[in-house]
C-alpha cells in the first residue's frame, strides 16, 4: 500500500469515481454508488456541480445520501423540482445533461449496461429490476461514467441483455446509430479504472488502485481484458477525501438508520 | 366533479375487476392506502401501471389482484428485489405475470400522450437496446420532416389512476408539492381519478404555479391522513425506511407475505384500523 491513510477499496471506488466529475458538469444521477460519488464531488473539487436526479430535482444539494431517488431531502436541497416527464423531455433530451452517472449489474466489454435480466429473458436466471432511466440517459447525456463493483459475474464478454446502449460492438457503432451523446467514458471499480480504447471502444484498463494487481484485474473480469501501455496507479484518497466521504456516511447512517453503499 | 367520499365508497364505485390502473407517485406521495381499499376489496385481473412498482404493486401483485405489469424499474429503492413481483414473474404465484417493460424517460411521455389524447410518444431512445426486440410496446418510426429515426411507444390512458396529495379544499380542488414524479399526468390521462389527501381545507392558499388539479378532473376526493404510509408526504411526514428494509423479509416468503396481507389488511377494515395494527405489531417487537 502506499496511500498514507488506510482507506478500504468500496472508499478507493467513490474517490475515483467522484474525482471524474468536473465543476460546472450538469449530472444526471442514479442512486446508489453513482450518488455517493456525485455528491462527493459536490462537497470537494467540484461545489457548482449541478446534480439532476430524475423524480424531478435539478440542483440537489442534499446532506445526506438519498436512500432512494425520491427522497425528500433531494427537493428541499433543489433549485426546483420539476415532474419526471419534464425532467426526461427538455433536460437530458434537450440536451442540457454533460454527464451521466450510473451503475450497473453487469457490464461487457464495450460497456453495454445490463439491469433487465440474467439468463434468457423469457425464462430469466435472475430478474433484475428493470432499465430505470438509464436506457434515455445512455443516449442522450453528454458523456456517461459508470461506477460498479468488479468481478467475472458482473464483467462479462457480452451482457445477456443490453438495457442500456454503451458502445455496442465497439468502433463507431454509436455514431453510425446516431446516438447524441459519446456513450461511457469511464468506468470505476473497487479495482481499477478503465476507457474504452478511442478507436476500438474496448474497455482498457488505465490505472489501477494502489494494492492492487493486473492479475487480480484480470481474475475479476470475464474476458482478457486489455491493460493499457503506459498503466498507472490510482492517486490514493487525500485526507480531505477520505474525511469528507466517511462524514457523508455517517450523517447518511444516522439519518437512515444504516449507510448505504459507499 | 370531485366527491369527497370515503376511500371505501370510491373504490367500491371506480375500480372495476380488469381495469387499466395508475397508481402513481415517485418515491414520494405513494397510495398506500389506496392500494390497501384495492386488496381488501379482493379486485382481479388488473393491468398495473406504474414507473416504479415499489411496495404498492408488490402487495397487490402478491395478493392477486393484477394479470399484467407495465413498469420501468421494479425494485425495493435501496433495499433489494420486491419478492412478490418476482414470484409471480418467475413461479406464476398467486398467477402469472405479464411484464411490460420501458425506461422511465418513455413511460412518463407515455402518461403525457395519454393526457394529449395522442395514440403515441416519441423519444430519441432505445437505439441499440434490447427493450424493442422483446416488446410490442417499443416500435421505430420516421420523422416526416427530418427522416430521423425515433422510438414510439403507445399512449398510457388508464381506466382509473389513483393519487394521494396532500391538500384538497372543501370543492375537491387537490394541491400536491416536493417531488411530482408524473401524477398530474397520470390523473389527466385517465377516464377516472381517485385523490387521497392528508386534510381538506377551506382554502388551499397556493401560488399561482402551483400544481393544482381542479375539481373537475377528479371523480372522487377521499381523506385519509398518513395515507402515502410507508412512503412520505412532503410538509407531513417522512419515509419510514426501517418498513422498507423490514418488508425485505416479510415478502420474502408466500407464508409471511400471506399472513402479513390477512393480519394487516383482510382483517382490518380501514387504513385507520391498518395504522393502529401496524402500531401494535412495532410495539411488540420493541417490547
Amino acid at each position: 500500500m502506499s496511500a498514507q491513510h488506510p482507506f478500504t477499496a468500496a472508499e478507493m471506488m467513490t474517490v475515483a469515481a467522484a474525482r471524474l466529475l468536473r465543476n460546472g458538469d450538469v449530472c444526471f444521477v442514479g442512486i446508489g454508488l453513482p450518488s455517493a460519488a456525485a455528491n462527493l464531488a459536490r462537497l470537494t473539487h467540484a461545489p457548482d456541480v449541478v446534480l439532476i436526479y430524475e423524480s424531478g430535482p435539478i440542483g440537489a444539494k442534499p446532506e445526506v445520501l438519498p436512500l432512494s431517488i425520491g427522497d425528500g431531502s433531494l427537493a428541499e436541497t433543489a433549485d426546483t423540482v420539476v415532474s419526471t416527464s419534464e425532467i426526461f423531455r427538455y433536460w437530458l433530451q434537450g440536451g442540457r445533461v454533460t454527464v451521466g452517472f450510473l451503475g450497473a449489474a453487469q457490464i461487457d466489454r464495450f460497456a453495454n449496461i445490463n439491469t433487465t435480466v440474467i439468463g434468457d429473458y423469457a425464462r430469466p436466471q435472475v430478474r433484475l429490476p428493470g432499465a430505470g432511466g438509464a436506457p434515455e440517459i445512455a443516449t442522450c447525456a453528454g458523456k456517461v461514467i459508470l461506477v460498479l463493483r468488479q468481478s467475472a459475474r458482473a464483467f462479462v464478454e457480452r451482457v445477456d441483455f443490453i438495457t442500456s446502449v454503451g458502445h455496442l460492438d465497439g468502433g463507431d457503432a454509436r455514431s453510425r446509430l446516431g446516438l447524441p451523446g459519446q456513450g461511457p467514458v469511464a468506468v470505476v471499480t473497487d479495482l481499477c479504472l478503465m476507457t474504452p480504447d478511442s478507436l476500438t471502444k474496448e474497455l482498457t484498463v488505465t490505472h489501477l488502485h494502489p494494492g492492487v494487481s493486473a492479475e487480480k484485474v484480470r481474475a475479476a473480469t470475464g474476458w482478457n481484458i486489455r491493460l493499457a501501455e503506459s498503466l498507472e496507479e490510482t492517486a490514493a484518497p487525500s485526507f480531505s477525501e477520505l474525511e469528507t466521504l466517511r462524514q457523508l456516511q455517517r450523517r447518511t447512517a444516522l439519518a437512515h438508520g444504516r449507510a448505504p453503499e459507499a | 366533479m370531485a366527491e369527497l367520499t370515503s376511500l371505501r365508497m370510491a373504490v367500491e364505485s371506480l375500480v372495476r375487476d380488469g381495469d387499466f390502473v395508475a397508481m402513481e407517485g415517485f418515491t414520494h406521495l405513494i397510495p398506500f392506502a389506496a392500494g390497501h381499499e384495492v386488496i381488501r376489496q379482493r379486485r382481479k385481473n388488473l393491468v398495473l401501471v406504474r414507473l416504479t412498482p415499489d411496495l404498492v404493486y408488490d402487495q397487490m401483485i402478491g395478493a392477486g389482484c393484477a394479470r399484467k405489469l407495465i413498469f420501468s424499474w421494479g425494485g425495493n429503492p435501496g433495499v433489494g428485489s420486491l419478492h412478490r413481483l418476482r414470484d409471480a414473474v418467475e413461479h406464476g404465484w398467486p398467477q402469472p405475470l405479464e411484464l411490460e417493460e420501458h425506461g422511465h424517460g418513455d413511460l412518463s411521455n407515455a402518461y403525457v400522450a395519454g393526457a394529449s389524447n395522442l395514440p403515441f410518444a416519441v423519444s430519441r431512445a432505445y437505439a441499440g437496446s434490447d427493450l424493442p426486440r422483446h416488446s410490442d410496446a417499443i416500435r421505430f418510426i420516421e420523422c416526416p420532416f427530418t427522416g430521423e429515426r425515433l422510438a414510439a411507444v403507445p399512449s398510457v390512458r388508464p381506466d382509473v389512476t389513483v393519487i394521494h396529495a396532500q391538500k384538497a379544499d372543501r370543492k375537491g380542488n387537490v394541491l400536491l408539492w416536493g417531488i411530482l414524479g408524473v401524477q398530474k399526468e397520470a390523473v389527466l390521462a385517465a377516464r377516472r381519478a381517485i385523490v387521497t389527501v392528508e386534510e381538506v381545507v377551506d382554502e388551499l392558499e397556493a401560488w399561482p404555479n402551483a400544481c393544482i388539479l381542479p375539481h373537475w378532473t377528479v371523480s372522487a376526493v377521499c381523506r385519509v391522513p398518513g395515507g402515502a404510509h410507508p412512503s412520505y408526504a412532503h410538509g407531513y411526514y417522512e419515509r419510514d425506511n426501517l418498513f422498507y428494509q423490514a418488508w425485505d423479509a416479510i415478502s420474502r416468503d408466500r407464508e409471511s407475505f400471506l399472513a402479513w396481507v390477512k393480519r394487516h389488511i383482510l382483517e382490518t377494515d380501514s387504513f385507520e384500523e391498518f395504522k393502529r395494527v401496524l402500531q401494535e405489531g412495532l410495539a411488540k417487537e420493541v417490547g
